[in-house]
């Protein structure tokens, strides 16, 4: 009985396989594609990173169904998503933190990034799509932020799309041109509605899939920087590598387990998580007459825009918030040292990186907080600090002593 | 046979097989010709194609059409009151300023960045003069703050903790700390580039303002 069973569902397989490559993708992407055995703690990001992306398209596509693109109902649609659907305000809840938690989860990744060096050669194009992700999911997150129009989603559009306004020449027309109106008002959110659903959901899984491509073709780095391929055993299978079907996929079901419960804790318990998921202005409806008195982007954002206040000139603060984006994609060309892993990095390097954390979480703490000229001062100096790690890299991480590499992965 | 059908011929061929078969010669340089004119013929159409796309994002009539004037009725103002009105969706503040703000103006030219209303932009030329109105006490204008478009709010307050003790009363902005006087004209040395925008604006009484049109436009 069994055996048949099986025997026919062979001859299934068989007859697929000759129509579309079934078996060959399982071999070429799980079962025999080798990962680096040495493989830690920060590489459960890269796959976090994917669940939350299916997380939110799960639930973005439930939500679509109750809510209203229109300045006169988006508001009301929201409160009845959370009051009247059914179940609607765990939908909701988790639409709302996943985006939290995907920026959580998309800061780590790339400071695993940063602590081995997964974007030096050949990983670059690996690293440059996984930055243009970086930036499509804020697109993604900033236009999603103004759907409730509570009083942050005015407001917040508001500035960023003032943003383009600075540009010289064509900044006026633009900014209109993206509003649609003189003002933030029902044609803006209406096309917001359009891209959040569904254009930069289409752009964000086409990258997804070329930072898939480009993995699979170099492979994963690996704590200690080396490259597994040098190494290979008479089948040409890397001595260091193992099969990331069952080792890894078995490894990163500890982490999403882990990271349900986590994510799930919040959900229940901290939806909101004291205005810093969820900013208490946005539950009052958008008056564009009346700019609330304290206003900050979400947090994910607010490195970025303690950089733009920092700058006391309104072209130069756009185009100084818009190079300390730049400045990451070209990290694989500024980073001229002979090792890649923290692990066999210099002194100067741990500097380095140690400075560059420091200001990183300096600016996204003084993004939030109102511009006193104490708070302004600190977000002076961290900009420097935060330029001044990448533009400095080429000089202190080729002059920095390192240690010598093994010839092996190393394990603990 | 190239040269009878031409270069639609060749087009097709190039189309259809991928490649030119012959027993003549390839000619590389004209094939090449051949594939850079097209392509440049194919993105000409992609750009006529995409024109309407990107225009439909423009502005619509409807929207540019609902800029109607708005009538404001400033007879309840009181001195030191101000008043916020919506005009094309934007808040547009008329100030009665008293007696003390009006002194104070001139004394603070030296810390702005355009005490005089230079920037002729900003500002009807009716406005352009030093309290930056038709009639001094009553002060018009648009309350978007020119650095990134928030709402700045009214600190008419004398020397707040907050604002610190020069501070001599007017507009602060929450968004990002730009400062402005009570004629909405900017302090020097912030994000802010210019002053506060004035919408044209005439008084059809003594009590009743609007906001919109030029006194001549009427």
């Amino acid at each position: 009985m069994f055996d048949k069973i099986s025997r026919s569902l062979g001859d299934l397989r068989e007859w697929a396989d000759e129509r579309f490559p079934v078996t060959a993708f399982w071999q070429d992407h799980l079962v025999k594609y080798y990962a680096p055995k040495n493989l830690n703690f920060w590489y459960f990001f890269g796959s976090l990173a994917f669940l939350v992306l299916v997380i939110q398209l799960l639930t973005g596509i439930f939500l679509t169904m109750n809510y209203k693109p229109t300045a006169d109902t988006a508001f009301a649609s929201v409160e009845y998503i959370m009051r009247d659907v059914n179940w609607g305000w765990l939908i909701r809840y988790i639409h709302s933190t996943g985006a939290s938690f995907f920026f959580i989860v998309i800061y780590l990744h790339m400071f695993r990034a940063l602590l081995y060096g997964s974007y030096r050669k050949p990983r670059e194009l690996l690293w440059v799509f996984g930055m243009l992700i970086f930036v499509v999911l804020m697109a993604e997150a900033f236009m999603g932020y103004l759907l409730p129009w509570g009083q942050m989603s005015f407001w917040g559009a508001q500035v960023i799309i003032s943003l383009f306004g600075a540009i010289p020449y064509i900044g006026d027309d633009l900014a209109l041109w993206i509003r649609g109106d003189f003002v933030v008002a029902d044609a803006t959110l209406n096309r917001f509605f359009a891209f959040h659903v569904i254009a930069f959901p289409l752009l964000l899984i086409g990258l997804v899939l070329f930072h898939m491509i480009a993995l699979h073709s170099v492979g994963s780095n690996n704590p200690d920087g080396i490259e597994i391929k040098k190494q290979k055993d008479e089948n040409g299978v890397p001595l260091d590598g193992i099969p990331f079907h069952p080792y890894y996929t078995v490894k990163d079901m500890v982490g999403v387990v882990v990271f349900l419960i986590i994510f799930s804790a919040v959900i229940f318990y901290a939806p909101e998580m004291g205005g810093w998921f969820l900013e208490k202005d946005n539950f009052v409806p958008a008056d564009p007459l009346k700019t609330p008195e304290h206003i900050a982007p979400l947090w994910y954002f607010t490195p970025f825009y303690a950089i733009l206040r920092a700058v006391p000139d309104k072209f130069l603060g756009v185009v100084a918030m818009g190079a300390s984006m730049v400045v990451l994609f070209l990290l694989p060309w500024l980073d001229r040292s002979p090792v890649r892993s923290i692990r066999y990095r210099g002194p100067w390097f741990k500097l380095a990186l140690s400075v560059f954390v420091v200001s990183f979480i300096g600016l996204a703490y003084l993004g939030t907080v109102t511009a006193t000229p104490l708070a302004t001062l600190f977000s002076r100096i961290f900009s420097i600090l935060y330029f001044a790690f990448f533009l400095l890299m080429p000089i202190y991480s080729k002059w920095d002593k390192t240690k010598p590499l093994p010839e092996r992965v190393t394990e603990k | 046979m190239r040269s009878q059908l031409g270069i639609l011929g060749s087009i097709a061929a190039l189309v259809i097989k991928g490649n030119y078969v012959s027993t003549d010669e390839i000619d590389y340089g004209r094939r090449r010709m051949l594939l850079a004119a097209t392509a440049a013929m194919g993105g000409v159409g992609a750009v006529y194609v995409a024109t309407p796309f990107i225009l439909s994002m423009d502005p619509s009539e409807k929207a540019k059409a609902a800029g109607a004037p708005t009538d404001v009725d400033i007879s309840k103002l009181e001195p030191g009151q101000l008043m916020t009105v919506e005009w094309r969706g934007k808040p547009v503040w008329v100030l009665r300023r008293n007696e003390q703000m009006l002194k104070t103006l001139p004394k603070l030219d030296k810390f702005l960045r355009d005490p005089n209303s230079d920037e002729l932009s900003q500002q009807p030329v009716y406005t352009k003069n030093a309290q930056r109105s038709i009639n001094p006490e009553y002060m018009v204008m648009i309350g978007i703050c020119t650095h990134l478009g928030c709402s700045p709010t009214y600190r008419p307050e004398f020397a707040p903790p907050d604002l610190g003790p020069e501070w001599k009363g007017g507009f602060f902005c929450p968004c990002h700390g730009s400062t402005y006087d009570l004629a909405g004209r900017v302090y020097a040395g912030m994000p802010a580039p210019s002053n506060l925008v004035i919408p044209p604006h005439h008084y059809v009484s003594a009590t009743r303002l609007l906001v919109g049109v030029d006194s001549e436009a009427i």
